[in-house]
Formats: structure tokens, sequence, C-alpha cells
């Protein structure tokens, strides 16, 4: 299809994942490419944000872990947490699908867009502050100066999910992990933001996995689609081809449960 | 005609931090809702559709307007500990959080409000079956659910209660395609065979499609449009509401991004003068910058109603 060569920016591999006895992912297998919008579907409860949350090193005490998750040539499950401490917020960043988890409710927007970014790229309070500025507009917050004061619930659901992708972005990450990150905002919002995420993709080679049941914005930005069931990706491939000619049953389902457009109701 | 269930009347409600300028979140909207009718309350996130929500449960007092539920006008709680209007108003809220205890089992807080309703017969279990999971889940503290499997947890509890009027806050956001469809018809169903009301908030405009009677389209603070909702949806007359209904993706894996609503999105502290919409409308006319349009059931200049249709 492309003439550029792809590249892989992180591999996940065979990865399982039990807790407490309980098996909840059976052998994941999925590439994020740079540049590339991979998106991943899938029937509730069947471990979309468990994958998300073992690339981050973040899953629940007592959860067991094997597989393989290579990024910049070296194995994340592997690596011991001070260096995965550096490597999470600064080089990987997760926008969690429930804005509660990501934001602090303590602390001030502005401290929380700051704080890694003075920490992971070395940058003074003034200009921190600056890019915090930005990053709120990026992100259609009204107001950004006034906003960075506030503290998160004095934020619509919606409004606290755009502030959480600013502080996912904060510090300019290789891979951006989007767990349903426009579940919570309106659909001209929603078109807001796919457009930054695909902008952030072509601009500046970002590998975002966006984690979404919506198959019209699955449809809308993502290159390559996998579909999860029950702990195992049953259905990976080009968006094209996965959500018109879905080889698995599964997918087909998801796809006809869609309310017919009006369009084609009149055909 | 028999009063409705649920009367908002030019409603405002403010949100004062001290040292700030007040959020007027809601501004002067009205909103009703019948037995046995589901409602669709849509609109830009931020617009205060959680706030009106919070306010008809008692949550925010309102600062002008009323709110009557089965005719009784809502006080907020605090004042009185459970205001007697509110009995039988239950709320799903936007982050299943805020709904359940994160230190009680979930059987436990399912059987709180089937004791609410004085309902004997029916078990936590099976109201965990009607949502679509397993009765043994009833064991299990909210944290060990996932995000669709909590909001699922989150409406039994309200459904155990019987309300008489049960408002959704994007309730089923986090659920696939096919399992938002079932619950909301299992929401629906369970409204309207009860003879209850539903006012169901949603950011996902083809589940709101199926199953709302009415729909209300609300822009900062305001609502815009109300409607039959296919009525709305075939022809849509607020520019606002235009804009809503292009943005929606359409899954036909042509990799089209929808359109985005030019403009800012504005401040409640600060809103524009006249029609609230006219900084991004399309079709801004000058009257719009000067005059709220201040009627129903379309607030838009373009579709004032009649100057005299009285007969
Ligand atoms: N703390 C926990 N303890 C035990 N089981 C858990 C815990 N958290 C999640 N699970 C289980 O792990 C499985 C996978 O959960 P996960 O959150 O990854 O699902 P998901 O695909 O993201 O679903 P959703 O679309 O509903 O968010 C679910 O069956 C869930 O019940
Ligand atoms: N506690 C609060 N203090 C100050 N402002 C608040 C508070 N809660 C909400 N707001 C503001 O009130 C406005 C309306 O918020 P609300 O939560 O009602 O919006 P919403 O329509 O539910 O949005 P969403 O779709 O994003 O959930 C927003 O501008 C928000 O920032
Ligand atoms: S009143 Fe004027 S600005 Fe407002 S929506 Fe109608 S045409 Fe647009
Ligand atoms: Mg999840
Ligand atoms: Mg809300």
């Amino acid at each position: 299809m492309t003439a550029a060569p792809k590249t892989a920016a992180l591999t996940i591999e065979g990865l399982r994942v039990s807790i407490g006895g309980h098996d909840v992912l059976h052998g994941v297998d999925l590439t994020l490419e740079a540049g590339r919008v991979h998106g991943l579907a899938g029937e509730s409860g069947s471990g979309k944000t468990m994958t998300g949350l073992a690339v981050l090193g973040l899953l629940p005490h007592g959860s067991r872990v094997s597989g393989r998750i290579a990024f910049g040539g070296r194995d994340l499950l592997e690596m011991p947490a001070r260096e995965l401490n550096e490597v999470r917020g600064a080089k990987i960043a997760m926008v969690f699908q429930d804005p509660a988890t990501s934001l602090h409710p303590m602390l001030t927007v502005e401290r929380q867009l700051t704080e890694h970014m003075r920490h992971h790229l070395g940058v003074g309070r003034k200009e921190a502050r600056e890019r915090a500025a930005g990053l709120l507009a990026k992100v259609r917050i009204p107001g950004p100066e006034e906003a960075l004061k506030r503290y998160p619930h004095q934020f619509s659901g919606g409004m606290r999910q755009r502030i959480a992708i600013a502080v996912a972005l904060a510090c300019e990450p290789e891979v951006l992990i989007a767990d349903e990150p426009t579940t919570a905002l309106d659909v001209t919002v929603q078109a807001g933001i796919l457009r930054l995420l695909r902008g952030l993709c072509d601009d500046l080679g970002l590998a975002v996995l966006l984690v979404t049941h919506d198959l019209g914005v699955m449809s809308a930005v993502a290159d390559e689609v996998s579909v999860m069931k029950d702990g195992l990706v049953v259905e990976t491939g080009p968006r094209g081809r996965v959500l018109r000619e879905p080889s698995h049953p599964y997918t087909r389902s998801l796809l006809d449960a869609l309310p017919v457009p009006p369009a084609e109701e009149s055909r | 005609m028999t009063a409705p269930l649920l009367s908002v009347e030019d409603l405002v409600v403010e949100h004062r931090t001290p040292g700030r300028p007040v959020v007027r979140a809601v501004a002067g909207a009205s909103l009703h809702v019948a037995a046995g009718e589901v409602v669709g309350l849509v609109g830009e996130s931020g617009c205060g559709k959680s706030t009106l929500a919070r306010a008809v449960c008692g949550l925010h007092g309102a600062a002008s307007g009323r709110i009557l539920v089965g005719g009784r006008p809502v006080t907020p709680l605090g004042l009185r500990r459970r205001d007697p209007a509110l009995t039988g108003v239950q709320m799903v809220f936007q982050d299943p959080y805020s709904s359940l205890n994160p230190r009680r089992r979930v059987g436990a807080q399912i059987a709180d409000g089937l004791r609410t309703a004085g309902d004997s017969a029916t078990s936590p279990a099976d109201l965990l079956e009607r949502v679509g999971l397993p009765r043994d889940f009833a064991g299990r503290y909210p944290h060990e659910f996932s995000g669709g499997q909590r909001q699922r947890v989150a409406i039994a509890r309200a459904l155990a209660a019987r309300p008489s009027l049960l408002i959704g806050d994007e309730p089923i956001s986090a659920l696939d395609a096919s399992a938002q469809a079932q619950v909301a018809r299992l929401m629906r169903d369970l409204a309207v065979e009860s003879g209850a009301g539903l006012l169901f908030i949603s950011h996902d405009l083809s589940v709101v499609r199926l199953i709302a009677d009415r729909i209300a389209v609300m822009y900062l603070g305001k609502v815009v449009e109300t409607g039959p909702t296919a009525e709305v949806w075939a022809d849509p007359r607020h520019p606002y509401t235009r804009a809503l209904l292009a943005a929606i993706p359409s899954p036909d894996g042509a990799g089209v991004l929808p359109a985005e609503l030019p403009g800012d999105v504005p401040d409640p502290a600060d809103p524009p003068a006249g029609c609230r919409f006219h900084p991004r409308c399309p079709l801004v006319m000058d009257v719009c910058r000067e005059k709220e349009p201040d009627f129903g059931p379309v607030a838009c200049w373009l579709h004032a109603p009649e100057p005299s249709s009285a007969s």
C-alpha cells in the first residue's frame, strides 16, 4: 500500500495476564507503528483496558503477566521498576477510560500538566506554564489561562477527559494508549479530538493504540483495526477490510448491531 | 392533560467558586418528561446536561426557575434530609464510581435498592443477569469490574429501586455497540412498562435515536431545540442541531474525519450576547448578535414562532 517503510514502535507478543488466579488475557498480539493509529474494539470485559495497563506496568496488584512487550529494543515486562517509571509518562502515555483515574483530584490543572514536563523535559516554570496553556487550547478548553488554576471537579466530564488528553501529550510521547478517549465527548468535540490525534500521528509520528467501541470513530481515524473477545485478539487487519468484510463472527455481530442510517432505510 | 412527571421550567443553576466568576451552567432551560416517556438530552460537552440532571436530583440548588417532580417542587438536599418529591427519582451518574460505594460489595448495594422498593421477590443476582452480567458478580467490589461492567452494575442498582423517574447520565457510554443497543432498550422497556419516565443523557446520538421518544438539544445552558426524535432527525432546524448530526462519524471504513464545529467552545462564565450560538453559526444574521431567541421549540431567529396563531 504505502511506499514508506513501517516502523514498529511497540510490539506486544503472547501477552497473558491473570488476576487472582482468573485469566483475563490469553496471549494477545498487537503491533503499533509510528505515525499510525491502531484501533482496538471488542466486547466489554474482553481485556482492552488490561492490555493498555500491562504496557504501562500498571496492572492491579496480584496480577501475573507473561509474554513480551518490545519497545525501543527492550522488553518492558523485564524492565526494572525505576526505568519503567522513566519510560511511562515520558515516552509512553495513557489516557484512561475514566478521567477520574488520569487526574489527581487535589491538584490544579496547571500542576498536573507542568509537573511531568518539568521533570521529563527539564523546562522551566514559565515555559511549562505557557506550554500547558497551549495544550489546553489544543484540546479546546475554553479560557485556558483561567482553566489552569482550577481543579478537576470544576469541569464537566468531557472537559476532564480533554484535560487528561492534554496531560498525556504534555511530554510529547512516542506512544499514546488512549482508552475510550472520546466516549465522554459530544460528536463535535470528538471530531476535534480525532483530528488532533490524526494530526499528531501524521506530523509527529506518534503511534496510537485507540481503544474504542464506536465503530464510527474507528472508521474515521484507525489505520489498522483489531477486535478482542474473551482475552484474545480475534481479528486484525486494515480498517477498510475489517469494517467492510469482517472475517470473525463477533466483528460481524458488532457491525450488524449498528442502527441503520436513514439513507439506507429508505432503499 | 395530566401534569408531566418532570417539569423543568426556566431553570438557572450556577456554580460558585470563591475568587472566580460565577459559572451559569444552566441558564434558563426548560424541559418536560411525561410518565412512560423517554426523553434524550444531548448537547456539547460542558453545556450543562449533568448540572441539570443533578439539580433534578436535588444535588444542586436552583438560582431561579423551578423543578417539579410529580407536581411537587424539588428542594436541594441538605435543607431537608430527603425531599419527599425525590423518593421516586434514581440517577445513574456519568462516572459510575459516583453511583457506587467503593467499599461495599455490589450485591449489597443492589439489595439496598430492592429494599427501598419493598421488593423481596427479586435478588441482586437476578438484576445483574438482566443487565447482562454473571450472577456471581454480586460478590465483587466496584473496582473489580471493567468500565462497561461497572456501568451495568450502576444501572442494576438504580433499576432495583423501581424509580418513577430514572435519569441516566451517559449510563452506557463504555459498552460496545451491541451491548449498548441491548442495555438502552432494557432501560427503555423497564421505564415504559412500569409507567416511569426516563431522561437519557448521551453523546451517542445513534443510541438516543434508538430509544428516545423526544429529544432535547442543549447548547451553553439552554435547550435550543426539542421535538419528536424522528422529526428532529429527519429535519434538524437549529443550526447547532445540524452541526451535531453532521459530526456523527460513519462506520463505513472509509477513513473520513467528521466535520468539526468551527470556533471556540464558549465559556459559560462569559456567554456571547444575543443568540449564544452566534459566534459559531454559519447562518448568523444581525438580529442574532443583539437579541436572544427566547422561544421554543427551536430557539433560533430563523424559526421564530408565527406572531399570532392563537385560535
Ligand atoms: N481488579 C480486578 N480483579 C479481578 N478481575 C478484574 C479486575 N479488573 C478487571 N477485571 C476483569 O478483567 C477482565 C478484563 O477487563 P478490562 O477492564 O480489560 O475489560 P475491557 O475490555 O476494557 O472492557 P470495557 O470495554 O468494559 O472497559 C474483565 O472480565 C474484568 O471483570
Ligand atoms: N463544581 C463545579 N464548579 C465550577 N464549575 C463547574 C462545576 N461543575 C461543572 N462546572 C462547569 O459547569 C459547566 C457545565 O458542566 P456539566 O458537567 O453540567 O456539563 P455537561 O453538559 O454534563 O458536559 P459533559 O457532556 O462534558 O459531561 C461546565 O462549564 C463546567 O466547567
Ligand atoms: S439565532 Fe441566528 S445565530 Fe442563533 S442559531 Fe439562529 S441563525 Fe444562528
Ligand atoms: Mg475498559
Ligand atoms: Mg456531564
